[in-house]
């Protein structure tokens, strides 16, 4: 029996570190108390109320929708970009496309959030669109920031496939676009749903590229749970915190299954893109 | 294998011109131009308009005026409260990734000489955290740090202190804030980097005699320094523009450029000093933004 060294233990307490917070958070989230951090006995009071807000309820709404059609578009996109930096041969401008793909991974949200609404308003006095800001604003402003994540992570996958089957089926008279479709694109599948899922979280969770481009008309979930929780910590935001993490706990544990149960080579492929992605 | 890719590339070449466009169009319509409007409102003055701005150009007795005032920055340059809000946030942001360095890089390093069958479990539990909402991890910290919040009430009953200590509202609650949401970005490129660290490199240093430490000071570490400088551009860049983080966990001598720059454009709806304020955080970014760029592109290419 070795003693555990230096590192397994940094691990541990990092892994500790990492979860205790939201752990207190969904055991606090079942408190009966209106005060939050006096514990005054067990209750799913605060879930049947969460269910009653009228409020919390289109703003999830309104979030599950921008972040379907971001996380699609931003992998239509995002593919794209991949192919071009992965396959293409040299050309004018593929630095710059490839730095601007990079780009949005680390800027700063809030210079993210001015330029583009600063870009909306300009757009609408010279060509009078958008008209008001609203999902629109959000889905383009979340599509090019996610397009970037999903990027790297298709890019990732597309430099591990092996371009000879690519090459038989042209040699055999297939079309680049068929070809695409019925050989490249189901290779890559995996990394696709994994880019697309990423996308998706990322979009579910952005605050303030969307405080920054949202009109009136569209108010996201964390828009909501930040204006409440602004005043305070309040209950209410525990239950709801306690099944954001849920759902995200449910469908890791979900993807993890999957692909635990599909080969080995697929895994680690998986793995790769899983690191790439951030 | 050459002529099969010259023929790849000639079949390809009739689409490739609109797979390289789209993306191309999207990302500078969307990405590089909003960078030239906030340049060109910095320039300009603020007015009691909608939008809230004056004109640069204005074209009227078949005379172009160009009017680009300075003011902002001179105006930026001269307020104390701005120089102390960009020096604020370098300084908490780097404090921060120094810290995430210290903690993230012994953790990579256990789960890349983890068994392999352990490896996608380790790697999924230091992911789940970031996929789950990142204001819901900084909220999870309000309700801890507080005055009669989950550590002031445990030392309270060990008898260690007598009255609840200031946590939450401070600049300790702000690193701290971010170094737990920011954790999991310095362990993965840190992780993916030393997973493929050339083990035999390792056992030669071994052979030869090396120490075990002297083996890690002086062959991990400087093959793991594209993982150290990805994972700490990560942490740094976003860091420095902050805003959840300072606006929920910080208190009043918490001076972040991210909340200034939202203050200015929110509440006061000064459009142009925004603008500026964003410019001059840019600049300040350029080398860090170059850095995990150069790091990014050379993955790329492997």
């Amino acid at each position: 029996m070795r003693k555990p060294s230096f590192t397994t233990a940094m691990l541990i307490v990092g892994l500790v570190f990492l979860y205790l917070p939201m752990i207190i958070l969904v055991v606090y989230s079942f408190n009966s108390s209106r005060l939050v951090t006096v514990w005054a006995g067990f209750s799913a009071h605060w879930y049947v109320e969460l269910l009653r807000d009228q409020q919390i309820l289109s703003a999830v709404w309104t979030s599950l929708r921008i972040a379907f059609f971001s996380a699609s578009m931003a992998v239509c996109l995002g593919t794209l970009a991949a192919f071009v930096m992965v396959r293409f041969a040299r050309f004018r401008g593929k630095t710059a496309l490839s730095s601007m793909v990079t780009a949005p991974l680390v800027m700063p949200e809030v210079i993210t959030g001015l330029s583009l609404l600063l870009l909306f308003v300009h757009m609408a006095q010279l060509i009078g669109w958008p008209a008001d800001r609203g999902m629109v604003t959000i889905w383009i402003a979340h599509t090019t920031f996610c397009s970037a994540y999903v990027a790297v992570v298709v890019a990732s996958r597309l430099r591990e496939v092996d371009l000879s089957i690519e090459e038989a089926a042209m040699d055999l008279g297939s079309r680049p676009v068929r070809t695409f479709f019925q050989i490249t694109l189901p290779v890559i599948a995996p990394a696709l749903a994994a880019g697309w899922l990423l996308a998706f979280t990322l979009s579910l969770d952005d605050l303030v590229i969307a405080s920054f481009v949202s009109g009136p008309g569209a108010t996201t979930l964390p828009m909501v749970v930040f204006s409440s929780v602004r005043m305070g910590v309040s209950p209410k935001i525990n239950a709801l915190a306690t099944l954001i993490i849920l759902a995200v706990s449910l469908a890791t544990f979900l993807a993890w299954y999957l692909m635990r149960r599909s080969e080995a080579r697929r895994r680690q492929a998986m793995l790769q893109d899983m690191t790439a992605g951030r | 294998m050459s002529n099969y890719t010259a023929r790849l590339r000639r079949l390809l070449k009739p689409g490739r011109g609109w797979v390289i466009a789209v993306p191309l169009l999207w990302l500078t319509l969307f990405f590089l131009l909003p960078f030239g409007i906030v340049l060109k409102i910095s320039l300009s003055e603020a007015a009691i308009s909608i939008p809230p701005y004056g004109p640069i150009f204005d074209y009227a007795n078949e005379t172009l005026n160009v009017v680009v005032s300075f003011g902002n920055y001179l105006f930026l340059a001269t307020d104390t409260l701005y120089v102390s809000a960009y020096w604020g946030s370098v300084k908490i942001a780097l404090l921060a990734t120094v810290l995430c360095l210290a903690i993230g890089y012994p953790m990579a390093y256990a789960m890349a000489r983890a068994p392999a069958h352990w490896q996608l479990v380790l790697l999924l539990l230091v992911m789940l955290p970031s996929w789950t909402s990142f204001l819901i991890r900084v909220y999870a910290w309000m309700g801890i740090l507080s005055n009669n919040g989950l550590v002031n009430n445990l030392l309270i009953w060990a008898g260690v202190i007598d009255s609840p200590i200031r946590m939450l509202n401070t600049n300790f609650a702000v690193i701290l804030g971010i170094v737990y949401a920011y954790l999991p970005f310095m362990v993965l490129p840190l992780y993916a980097n030393l997973t493929r660290l050339d083990v035999s490199l390792l056992e030669a240093a071994e052979d030869l005699g090396s120490r075990q430490f002297n083996t890690f000071l002086r062959v991990t570490l400087p093959l793991s320094k594209g993982g150290i400088i990805a994972g700490s551009m990560l942490v740094f860049i976003p860091a420095v523009g902050e805003y959840v983080i300072p606006e929920l966990l910080g208190g009043p001598n918490t001076v972040m450029i991210g909340k200034v720059l939202w203050e200015e454009f929110f509440h006061n709806r000064d459009w142009p000093v925004a603008s500026a304020l964003a410019m001059v955080m840019l600049a300040i970014l350029i080398v860090p933004i170059a850095l995990f760029h150069r790091y990014q592109s050379r993955e790329l290419q492997e």
